[in-house]
């Protein structure tokens, strides 16, 4: 950059208006990202807010200490913790330029995205059956919206991780998919840190008297 | 359970031919005059054979300029439904007092009132304010596009399918009677159990994805995209006028998805976030949508501040006063917008230290807007100042938005507004800075860049016709709320019982119908320009005597924007390489590396607004069938890796070279 930066009074030295060589501008695609997911975030601050309003909301209903089962969700959390690092995994396999164990450790990951989904659809199942839906009480309302639209973004996850791996398969580790590689991962640990935010916010301050 | 199974209701859900409004005379005709008013058209475009064109050469693009002047066309097109409403309400108030009820009945009138404010602000003012964004800021940063050409295109056509659902529910169903924020329980289950809301709910959602994906694109684009040379503290003040708006459209927008959601949820899954029982919180709704909403006010002004940045210090000649001062006024502005939700119900009775910290926030943004006020001045000061009518938009808005802003400082005293609360005093004062700020910078900013665009200028006798009658317009329809207001008078009412009100509505409908006038001079002036448009001209591509790059280019500018990529020395990037006595490049002209053509935004687009359809109407099945297929043309559109190309050099030396005889021959 230091030479357009010219002093454009500098006499015989005439400033430079423009670039006579081919100009490419930075590539906007992980900042573009990054926005995307701040306003994701902002989705779930709102939802966060809401159960914070409504979470005692219980409308002589069952309370969070009456329905939340730990040891379950404790699993549940483990089993994202674990797929955000085997997605971990995959990057540092990408950065090798192995293709055949980047795809094996996003398969893996993918696994164990699909058994957080399943515990939760178990656990949401199991909530409605016991008579405690979302209609029951404002406060299950809140729980449901919060919990289900992270499990939503979890499942969409999952189907735009097994889009990357045919692609990954079709094109191998180009420019461009590595790019989307990245801003999965992103995605993907940024539901990691929600789920943080939920497990504590919504169940273990939840079960408190 | 499969006994319970009716196909049909799986397929048309509610949908039946009673939604199709054949009683009611005023829609009937309406409809009417559209469908042949569409059909003309379409027989228009098939006779001159101009679908294929339209199609590749606009609906497909993803250059960011045709993409602008569709928002802008699009703005523009809603404008004249959302006025049509305003006249609609303005004749009934003028005539509905005692015994005459007028002509709208009050289920009606009440679809009227918030469709106006649906459109207006989601329709007409958001689109026009992105469709300049789009076509001004990479031309403003020396860019070739935006840095998300696909998306743009996107985020365009979701705005439009969204614009379609509301002109939609005019024809097929109904439209909401609940206000323009839809707040419930009024706007839950309970008390609007029809399909309103819910075309509310689903085109403002498809329209808000739109929105905020183009925030995300504008800022990557500003932040990522800038000629070499331009620092921030050298950005056009519209370019950062825009970039704030943009950080405020992805700050914000994400919370009315939120809000809608919670809204859809208690009307179709039963849940109880804003019900009146089992532990709702209807208050809960009206904080989190004005959470969205104020900062969406500044949304709509920023940029119409950095119209009249341009505007101002063109047309005086001279350099901006206070350029610095102005960046930080707008961004303690974008700031700020965030701290004043709750004074929009200060009756909610959250306590006299809430009230007071809420006050206070919103008076001291008057601070930064009124430094803002007096930096335009001050540009004028000892200028050479040129009344074009981009000039003539900017002084009435520096006259009419004072006063907009003085009651609006106002109402930010928590007592006065307990009186003045939804009262016609708050109509006026939001009308007042809306209409003097936003709109009139927009038409400041539509005749200022139209020779940018189109390659000639606008008509200015119809053009100065136009801004006087808005002008006058405008006091003649909102002085008499200020005054009703005051007397008492709350808004969204569709007939009086007090007979000594009645001059004030009356003398307001004048008003009405001067501006009327004013949209029609605007829209004569169009006609007029293109008629005379090789008188009206531009071959210098740089009309007014501009001070920033996007003067630097040909009027229209090539697809590319720039032949070779401008560097920057100044804040003034143009009128420095003016002064400098620059020479206009002719030769060595390199290829150029472009995004290509895709239908891909188009088709995404409609299927999402085919699911919203479906799912206004409860038809689950195509509900369920649109889902798929949009999610299956996302992932298709993910396969297509080869989405650019080069503009080769000879065409590149052919359009420079056209160019370059053209300005010779003008000399």
């Amino acid at each position: 950059m230091s030479e357009l930066t010219l002093n454009p009074t500098a006499g015989a030295d005439a400033p430079r208006y423009y670039l006579r060589d081919e100009h490419h501008p930075e590539n906007g695609t992980l900042l573009g990202f990054w926005l995307y997911l701040m306003s994701d975030c902002l989705v779930f601050a709102c939802l966060f807010a809401v159960y914070g309003v409504l979470g005692r909301s219980y409308a002589a209903g069952p309370s969070g200490a009456d329905l939340f089962d730990l040891p379950l969700v404790a699993v549940n959390t483990s089993l994202l913790l674990l797929s955000s690092i085997t997605y971990g995994f995959a990057v540092l396999e990408m950065q090798r330029k192995h293709l055949r164990a980047t795809l094996v450790w996003l398969g893996v990951t993918g696994l164990f995205g699909l058994g957080f989904l399943s515990l939760e659809l178990y656990e949401f199942a199991h909530l409605i059956h016991e008579g405690a839906g979302p209609q029951r009480s404002a406060f299950l309302s809140s729980f449901f919206t919060l919990v289900g639209t992270h499990g939503l973004h979890v499942t969409f996850g999952i189907v735009w991780l097994v889009t990357l791996m045919f692609q990954l398969g079709k094109h191998g580790l180009t420019e461009a998919n590595r790019r989307r590689v990245m801003c999965l991962s992103m995605f993907w640990h940024f539901l990691d840190v929600v789920w943080i935010g939920v497990f504590t916010f919504v169940y273990l301050m939840g079960v408190l008297p | 359970m499969l006994d319970h199974l009716d196909l049909t209701k799986l397929v048309f859900g509610r949908l039946s031919w009673n939604a199709i409004p054949l009683h009611e005379p005023i829609l009937l005709v309406t409809f009417v005059a559209v469908c042949l008013g569409g059909l003309g058209m379409v027989a228009l475009l098939t006779r001159y054979r101009l679908w294929g064109y339209l199609w590749r050469e606009w609906f497909t693009s993803i250059d960011h300029k045709k993409i602008g002047i569709m928002y802008v066309i699009l703005g523009l097109v809603m404008l004249l439904r959302g006025f049509a409403d305003a006249v609609m309400m303005r004749a009934q108030q003028a005539v509905s007092f005692g015994e005459n009820l007028g002509y709208l009945p009050p289920h009606h009138y009440d679809q009227i009132f918030t469709a106006h404010g649906v459109i207006m602000i989601f329709f007409v003012a958001m689109p026009l304010v992105t469709g300049l964004m789009n076509f001004v800021v990479p031309l403003q940063i020396g860019a070739r596009d935006v840095a998300f050409p696909f998306l743009n295109n996107f985020s365009f056509w979701m705005t439009t399918f969204g614009a379609g659902l509301v002109m939609a529910s005019l024809f097929v169903g109904e439209f909401a009677r609940t206000g323009w924020l839809a707040y419930p329980p009024l706007s839950g289950i309970a008390y609007s159990p029809d399909v309103g809301v819910d075309y509310y709910i689903w085109s403002l959602q498809i329209a808000g994805v739109g929105t905020l994906l183009s925030g995300v694109n504008l800022i990557a684009t500003i932040v990522k995209m800038r000629a070499p040379g331009m620092s921030m503290m050298k950005m056009p003040v519209f370019t950062w006028t825009s970039l704030c708006t943009n950080i405020l459209i992805v700050a914000a927008f994400p919370v009315l998805t939120a809000v809608l959601v919670l809204l859809s949820l208690d009307r179709y899954a039963g849940t109880n976030f804003f019900t009146n029982d089992l532990g709702g919180n209807a208050m809960m709704y009206v904080n989190l949508i004005w959470i969205w909403g104020h900062p969406e006010v500044y949304i709509l002004v920023l940029p119409a501040f950095g119209i009249f940045s341009e505007v101002v210090s063109t047309f005086s000649g001279k350099r901006l006063f206070g350029y610095a001062s102005m960046v930080y006024a707008t961004v303690v502005i974008t700031i700020l917008s965030y701290l004043v939700w709750l004074h929009h119900f200060f009756t909610m009775g959250s306590g006299a230290s809430v009230n007071s910290f809420f006050g206070i926030t919103t008076m001291i943004i008057s601070i930064p807007t009124g430094a803002k006020i007096f930096n335009w001045l001050f540009t004028m000061y000892r200028g050479r100042i040129r009344f074009e009518v981009p000039m003539l938009w900017t002084v009435g808005f520096m006259i009419t938005f004072v006063i907009g802003g003085m009651t609006g400082v106002l109402l930010a005293v928590p007592p006065a507004d307990f009186v003045l609360h939804n009262s016609l005093f708050l109509i006026a004062h939001f009308h007042n800075v809306i209409i003097g700020g936003v709109l009139f910078g927009l038409m400041a900013g539509i005749t200022y860049w139209f020779p940018k665009a189109f390659g000639y200028k606008l008509d200015p006798f119809w053009g100065k016709c136009s801004f006087w009658f808005w002008q006058t317009g405008f006091f003649f329809a909102f002085m008499p709320l200020y005054v009703l207001g005051l007397m008492g008078v709350t808004r969204r009412l569709s007939h009086f019982e007090d007979p000594s009100l009645q001059i004030w509505f009356v003398i307001a409908a004048f008003g009405a119908f001067l501006i009327a006038l004013g949209i029609g001079s605007f829209l004569i002036q169009l006609v007029v320009s293109f008629m005379r448009r090789e008188q009206l001209r531009d071959v210098t591509g740089d009309p007014w005597d501009g001070r920033t790059l996007e003067w630097s280019t040909a009027s229209p500018p090539p697809a590319y924007n720039f032949a070779f990529t401008p560097v920057v020395h100044d804040n003034d990037a143009w009128y420095d390489m003016k002064a400098n006595k620059f020479e206009r490049p002719t030769d060595g002209f390199i290829p150029i590396h472009m995004p290509k053509n895709t239908g891909a935004g188009f088709i995404i687009a409609g299927l999402a607004a085919a699911v919203g359809f479906a799912m206004i109407w409860q038809m689950w099945l195509p509900a369920v069938l649109g889902f798929v297929a949009m999610m299956a043309a996302i992932i298709v559109h993910t396969f297509n890796y080869k989405r650019d190309f080069h503009i080769g050099a000879d065409e590149v030396v052919r359009t420079e070279n056209a160019r370059t005889q053209l300005l010779a021959a003008h000399v």
